[in-house]
């Protein structure tokens, strides 16, 4: 496999940022779904609008307007500069943040969707149990919720695998720290170097698979008793 | 009055010839691929190649490498202005594109630029100091802009030293951009992303001297397709015009004699 | 310890979209307590405000000596500080536990006010599985279990939970007639044996026939009536002497038996009675049956040739128009109510008004406990 040097770090950081990103959202996300699944606030509409937004920008937008407003003249990189953080544009921790918002919507949908699905009886039978409300969240709202966190995981994993639009105006290119599988195929592809994208994109392609086929498996198998 | 289905036929074919024959007597179309850094100047020139010739070009806009792609796949482009001189060449090579029309139409100049005033002086001094954070350049395997830079670096001696500084764009758009949201406090830029009306009109900058990197010589080659277009000869014909020069040189591009 | 601190007092009142929840309820501290009343009553309403499920406003509810909410005093226990324990109209197991999981659940969870009185934990959790005859479902998924078999784990799973009072919100309604009659007998089994109240919600007067002690009519959000379950059942006046449910309840004792022919003889203030069922009763014992109102039927001289054997004296006290050509008697015999329903044909031929006296032909007489 033609895989070089800067091939393997690609996928190596590229791995390292999806895992971060999952992780983050799924701490992030379980407390907003929950709130979004259960309120009957009248912000419920216009935030749900909100988290849905990135599915509807374009990666490049989203990159770009994040590039502006973590750099040192907007509002988000003055913050960073204050709290002795510098600015996030061209490192790892800028691509997570940018990661999370473009797979935020990836993480939330399906975990409001588990959350809806339980219902309010599960909660009131543990209630007239003697579960207070933290107990009832995590005895019987997290366990019942689980196919949710299993496709939110997965999902929010996969997709930031194969963002791009965000990486190119926020990373830089820098090997190893903001170079990612999808920036370096299209390096490749820009320098004529067909043979190497191939191989990477194929590898891709043969990951996304394998990847999707084991949710649609794992939704299957908690189906049946 | 009932007009029947063959005197209409016989209306139309008329009028069909006359248009086509009016068409043939005046002006053709022709499709332009332009390499994006290449855009501000390209709608002017094409502007005033409407006026003097009658023809029109219609342009599109993208980097290089995937007009490349896309040229190689039959995209219909019939001209192509590059951003560089080796993927002409290739498409000459690969039969895609005529040979005997490959021609430079400008020279890129690279300037090192920032929008802070005061931050570059004019000898480009400010590299070998250090003090700062990011360098922006465009990746030089893809963009002759990156190349050059590179060259820059080398000849000063600043290439290693530097190197944890740098920060690539993918093309010179992006790595303007950087640049100019204060991402990167400096960067190598091409002189026609921040001049205007002949001046650099803000921040401070470093005209970087020819002598120090490889022409950047962007070439304009016929494709296959538009070999019989009259409007693609004359094009290319025009684009050595004095008053296509004037243009290309107001923006800080150089023309080659 | 007077009756009213160990029972249920509560004050509620709850907005709804069709009607207002107004009632003062004063219920005694054990037996089966129904709440019945036609659909969209108020009835689930009401036993949701008990349970803090809903906020009455305002609202007083007092259980067993505990308040667990008066609003005047600014108090406010919300549901899993109650110890009370609680069955849905749809079992609402925990899907991702077994049937032992569910039940043990209540257990690491103590109440303030929890029946520490009924021993530790684990017999209280073995009484109620063998109660409700769950001991060799503990392994199972709640998907797999039938519709009664849940209802029952749901039961245990309450009882579990060492509640004070347990709540009940149409635990049959959900479940076809032969589950029903599956789980009847389990409930039958609870009400002789639970030393705390019950309160059951339904609409099925059937149910409510069998089980209850103490009964509270509501309607339209208002209490209609309320008492014991024997006075009430036995007023023309309320929507419970209806039907084929219609029925009374004679308190007797136990006279004699003829083991020969399986019959024992019940005396009670009209007379006597032959029950068939009671032969291992010891004599001398108080029992109660239950009378349908269509086994009685009614006739002015007393018959002789005829295969019925309880014929009691009796007086017409009242009497209502049932069903099209059907109408429901009342009737006093020595003090012990009956019913009887009878054709409006017969009504007229035999001339039947309030204070006739007359016969009452009791055709079958049910064992109560």
């Amino acid at each position: 496999m033609p895989f070089n040097e800067t091939d393997l770090r690609a996928i190596g950081l590229t791995l390292r940022l999806a895992g971060t990103t999952m992780a983050l959202l799924l701490v992030l996300c379980t407390p907003l779904a929950w709130w979004l699944a259960r309120t009957r606030s009248r912000w419920r509409g216009p935030l749900s609008a909100v988290v849905a937004l990135p599915l509807v920008l374009p990666p490049t937008v989203i990159g770009f307007y994040l590039l502006v407003a973590l750099g040192p003249n907007g509002p988000l990189g003055q913050l960073t500069t204050a709290l002795g953080l510098g600015t996030l544009p061209f490192t790892f921790w800028g691509l997570v943040l940018g990661s999370l918002i473009y797979s935020l919507p990836f993480a939330v949908q399906p975990l409001q969707g588990a959350f809806e699905a339980i219902g309010e009886r599960p909660l009131e039978a543990a209630a007239t149990l003697g579960a207070g409300p933290l107990d009832r969240f995590f005895t019987v709202a997290l366990p019942l919720a689980r196919g949710g966190f299993v496709t939110a995981a997965i999902l929010s994993f996969a997709h930031t695998v194969g963002e791009f639009g965000v990486v190119l105006m926020l990373g830089g290119n820098i090997p190893g720290v903001t170079r990612v599988i999808s920036v370096q195929i299209y390096d490749h592809v820009e320098a004529l170097e067909y043979t190497q994208a191939h191989w990477l994109a194929g590898g891709m392609v043969v990951f996304s698979f394998i990847v999707l086929l084991g949710l649609n498996l794992t939704r299957r198998a908690r189906l049946l008793p | 009055m009932h007009l029947s289905f063959k005197r209409l036929r016989r209306i139309l074919g008329a009028l069909t010839l006359t248009f086509s024959s009016l068409h043939a007597a005046q002006a053709a179309d022709v499709q332009v691929a332009v390499a994006a850094n290449f855009t501000a100047p390209m709608q002017e020139i094409a502007a005033l190649f409407a006026k003097e010739t009658g023809h029109k070009a219609d342009l599109s806009f993208g980097s290089t490498g995937k007009f490349y792609a896309q040229i190689s796949n039959g995209a219909p482009f019939e001209v192509f202005l590059s951003a560089d001189d080796k993927t002409a060449a290739r498409l000459v090579s690969d039969g895609k594109a005529v040979g005997t029309t490959l021609m430079p139409y400008a020279l890129g100049s690279l300037v090192l630029w920032s929008p802070t005033e005061g931050m570059v002086d004019g000898q480009g001094k400010v590299l070998a100091t250090g003090t700062f954070a990011h360098l922006a350049v465009a990746n030089p395997k893809l963009a002759p802009y990156g190349v050059a830079a590179m060259q820059a670096l080398h000849k000063l001696g600043l290439a290693d030293k530097l190197q944890s500084k740098i920060v690539m764009g993918e093309n010179i758009g992006q790595t303007y951009q950087f640049v100019h949201t204060g991402n990167a406090q400096l960067g190598f830029v091409a002189l026609s992303q921040v001049m205007k009306d002949g001046e650099i009109s803000k921040g401070s900058a470093w005209r970087v001297p020819a002598e120090m990197h490889a022409p950047i010589r962007q070439d304009a080659v016929v494709l296959v397709r538009g070999k019989d277009n009259p409007a693609a000869a004359a094009l290319m014909q025009y684009l050595k015009s004095d008053a296509a020069r004037a243009i290309i040189q107001s923006y800080g591009y150089g023309i080659i004699e | 310890m007077n009756e009213e601190s160990e029972g249920i007092n509560a004050r509620l009142v709850v907005q709804r979209r069709t009607f207002t929840l107004d009632v003062d309820l004063q219920l005694p501290g054990s037996g089966f307590i129904a709440l019945f009343g036609p659909s969209g009553c108020g009835k689930t309403t009401c036993l949701r405000a008990l349970a803090g499920l809903e906020r009455a406003n305002p609202g007083l509810v007092r259980v067993a000596g505990t308040t667990w909410q008066d609003d005047t005093a600014g108090i406010w226990l919300p549901t899993h500080q109650r110890a009370l324990g609680y069955v849905f109209q749809e079992a609402s197991l925990f899907a991702h536990l077994s049937v032992g999981g569910n039940i043990t659940y209540a257990q690491r969870r103590v109440r303030p006010g929890a029946r520490s009185a009924a021993a530790a934990p684990a017999v209280a959790l073995e009484r109620a599985v063998n109660l409700l005859g769950l001991t060799g479902l503990m392994d199972r998924r709640p998907a797999t279990l039938s519709g009664g078999e849940r209802q029952r784990v749901a039961i245990a799973r309450a009882l579990a939970a060492q509640p004070r009072v347990l709540l009940m919100d149409e635990p049959l309604a959900a479940l076809d007639a032969g589950r029903k009659a599956e789980l009847l007998p389990y409930l039958e089994a609870l009400q002789r044996t639970l030393a705390i109240p019950v309160l059951y919600v339904s609409h099925a007067l059937d149910e409510v026939a069998r089980l209850a002690t103490y009964m509270v009519l509501l309607d339209a959000g208002r209490v209609r009536a309320s008492g014991s379950a024997e006075d009430l059942i036995a007023r023309l006046d309320l929507p419970l002497a209806q039907g084929d449910a219609a029925a009374t309840i004679v308190e007797g004792t136990l006279l004699r038996h003829d083991g020969a022919e399986h019959l024992s003889t019940l005396a009670f203030s009209g007379g006597e009675l032959y029950v068939t069922s009671a032969t291992s009763r010891p004599v001398g014992q108080r029992l109660r049956v239950r009378i349908l109102a269509r086994d009685v039927s009614l006739t002015l001289a007393r018959q002789s040739g005829t295969s019925i054997l309880n014929i009691v004296p009796a007086t017409v006290t009242g009497l209502r128009e049932d069903s099209p050509g059907q109408w429901m008697v009342a009737l006093d015999a020595g003090g012990a109510r009956l019913l009887a329903r009878i054709t409006q044909r017969s009504v007229h031929v035999l001339g039947i008004t309030p204070g006739r006296t007359l016969f009452a032909q009791v055709k079958g007489v049910a064992l109560l406990e």
